[in-house]
């Protein structure tokens, strides 16, 4: 059976656009936002506040950034506020500072990001064991605590269905031995 | 304080770092109090996202209490209550003087597509997340909310994206009563999605998923006719069966780390040559009818995919796509929270202490213990 056979084969057996699995007019809510007039673009555009082409608004104050600081070169001046997370380093900054000269439409710009980010992932390895630390990777995928936990919890009912089952064998030989 | 560290893909763990503090006038430091992993954190986890750097903190779904204001914030004090949208919006540039506050231009120096978010990359402006005990909130006069009194926090988290991101979504969808809307992703957006396009007047909501559990979920939270991709054949060929024309719309719930295709599999995820698995935004381009309209808010990296854009011309398909502006969003969507219309709390399956961030993050990963929706609770909360 093809895969359009196996759909067809499904669709005989689902509700039909007349007659769908669920009266919308029983679920609460229903309608109550409807607009008729829901506009293309609006409202997740408003253009009663257009304010022409062009960047011409006051621009809040500039944040003084206390990293280094990557920007886009299709940016004409720094946004006012950054974020100062982990600044560009090692290898991996310098693979980040070539792929900025690239404009964001240009898929070398984020190859070499995705490529950093790999390079970065080793020189975090390096970082950690440079501070006394050895990484525990599987900790970090979380595997260690959620085994534990449910290892647990397996054990917990394992003990409880043998207490069970040794309850129920109990009484069981008292019976066959009182009879 | 203690904060969640990336070490490269499948590996974070809880580190030590030091307190974030005021770095521009218009900033705060907020004291978190719950955290969600999302699942376009899962991208960044997986390696997917560019710029992605060693010994950064996650964390884009957040929300807390005020501990520290700088000298141009007046609208919030130290101990407001407050939910923090995950797009990081000055609230005055072209963009958002048009209500796209996910596209702001005056917070991401590293990218002029993306606009700034908390702890998703440099890609996404190199800030650090809300997965940790505090974080630097920037234009704090601007985003944050304050959280109403009557409002559970489990419910005010999901709403700095989850659910602003479900209901943009069905929005981006210009559905009309009586539509038949396609969700393809029954995780925590797509499930939101589905639920919000019955507001919008849906006549018929369909789910596409391969996770028996979540699509049992939606079956009842959203509610929805829910389908296993896996045992419909060609699920393109089933929609148009079943709806016999196509549906109104559709959405692609999924983004990058999507199933369901090898090729896409290979060259998307494994290879990396594409910007992620786009097989749901195909599924969804082809059994959307004709004038049809297909709404995006599955995270693709910035790269490219293959996708049938011929299709999309010959069928006169409208494509719309943006990150959720959740500051637009809040005020409606808190009026369906407490009217009992949405319950994004509902989501919830897994709480976890903070420090034990790498077993969440494997948990949601690998779609354990039946997980939709994990948040991280730090001690201090």
């Amino acid at each position: 059976m093809t895969q359009s056979e196996k759909a067809t084969a499904a669709a005989d057996e689902a509700p039909t656009a007349s007659y769908p699995l669920i009266d919308a007019k029983t679920v609460v809510g229903w309608g109550v936002d409807a607009d008729p007039e829901n506009d293309p673009t609006w409202p997740i555009r408003d253009r009663s506040r257009d304010d022409g082409p062009g960047a011409n608004w006051t621009p809040p104050s500039a944040q003084v950034a206390g990293v280094e600081i990557l920007q886009s070169v299709e940016y004409g001046r720094r946004p006012a506020v950054v974020g100062e997370s982990t600044p560009p380093a090692g290898l991996s900054g310098l693979m980040r500072r070539a792929a900025f000269r690239f404009s964001e439409g240009q898929w070398g710009h984020w190859l070499l990001l995705m490529g950093a980010d790999r390079v970065n992932t080793v020189e975090g390895l390096f970082q950690d064991v440079g501070r006394g630390r050895i990484p525990n990777p599987l900790v970090e995928m979380g595997f260690v605590k959620y085994e534990r936990r449910h290892e647990a919890a397996l054990a917990t009912a394992a003990v409880m269905g043998i207490a069970v089952a040794g309850v129920v064998l109990l009484n069981r030989r008292r019976r066959h031995l009182s009879l | 304080m203690l904060a969640m560290d990336y070490r490269g893909p499948r590996r974070v763990r809880i580190e030590h770092k030091p307190m974030p503090v005021i770095q521009h006038p218009r900033d705060a430091v907020v004291r978190v109090t719950r955290s969600c992993i999302c699942g376009s954190d899962l991208h960044l986890y997986h390696g997917m996202v560019p710029d992605t750097r060693v010994g950064m903190t996650f964390g884009h779904e957040f929300c807390g209490v005020v501990e520290e204001v700088g000298p141009e914030v007046e609208n919030l004090k130290r101990g407001d209550r407050v939910l923090v949208p995950f797009n990081i919006a000055c609230g005055q540039c072209h963009f958002c003087k048009q209500g796209l506050f996910g596209n702001c231009h005056e917070a991401n120096p590293q990218s002029t597509a993306v606009g700034g978010i908390f702890g998703y990359s440099h890609t996404a402006g190199g800030y650090d997340g809300g997965q940790a005990e505090y974080v630097r909130v920037p234009y704090a006069d601007f985003g944050p909310t304050r959280i109403p009194d009557w409002m559970d926090p489990d419910d005010a988290v999901l709403l700095t994206d989850v659910v602003p991101t479900g209901y943009q979504a069905a929005e981006m969808g210009g559905i009309q009563k009586g539509d038949t809307v396609v969700v393809f992703g029954a995780g925590p957006v797509g499930l939101m999605a589905a639920r919000c396009a019955w507001l919008f007047g849906a006549g018929r909501v369909i789910v596409i998923d391969h996770v028996e559990y979540r699509l049992e979920f939606a079956r009842t939270y959203c509610p929805a006719e829910v389908y296993d991709f896996r045992e419909i054949g060609d699920p393109v060929v089933f929609l148009k069966k079943i709806t016999e024309i196509g549906a109104d719309v559709c959405i692609d719930a999924v983004g990058a780390d999507a199933s369901g295709n090898a090729w896409h599999t290979l060259f998307g995820k494994k290879l990396k040559l594409e910007a992620g698995n786009a097989t749901p935004l195909a599924w969804a381009i082809n059994s959307v009818k004709k004038g049809g309209v297909v709404s995006i808010v599955g995270v693709y990296g910035p790269t490219g995919n293959m996708i049938p854009i011929g299709n999309v011309v010959n069928k006169g398909v409208t494509l719309r796509a943006n990150q959720a502006s959740v500051k637009r969003l809040l005020p409606r969507l808190v009026d369906h929270v407490q009217a009992g219309r949405i319950d994004p709390k509902g989501l919830i399956t897994h709480r976890v202490p903070l420090e034990d961030v790498a077993e969440a993050y494997h948990l949601f990963s690998s779609k354990l213990d039946g997980c939709i929706k994990p948040i991280l609770i730090p001690n201090a909360a």
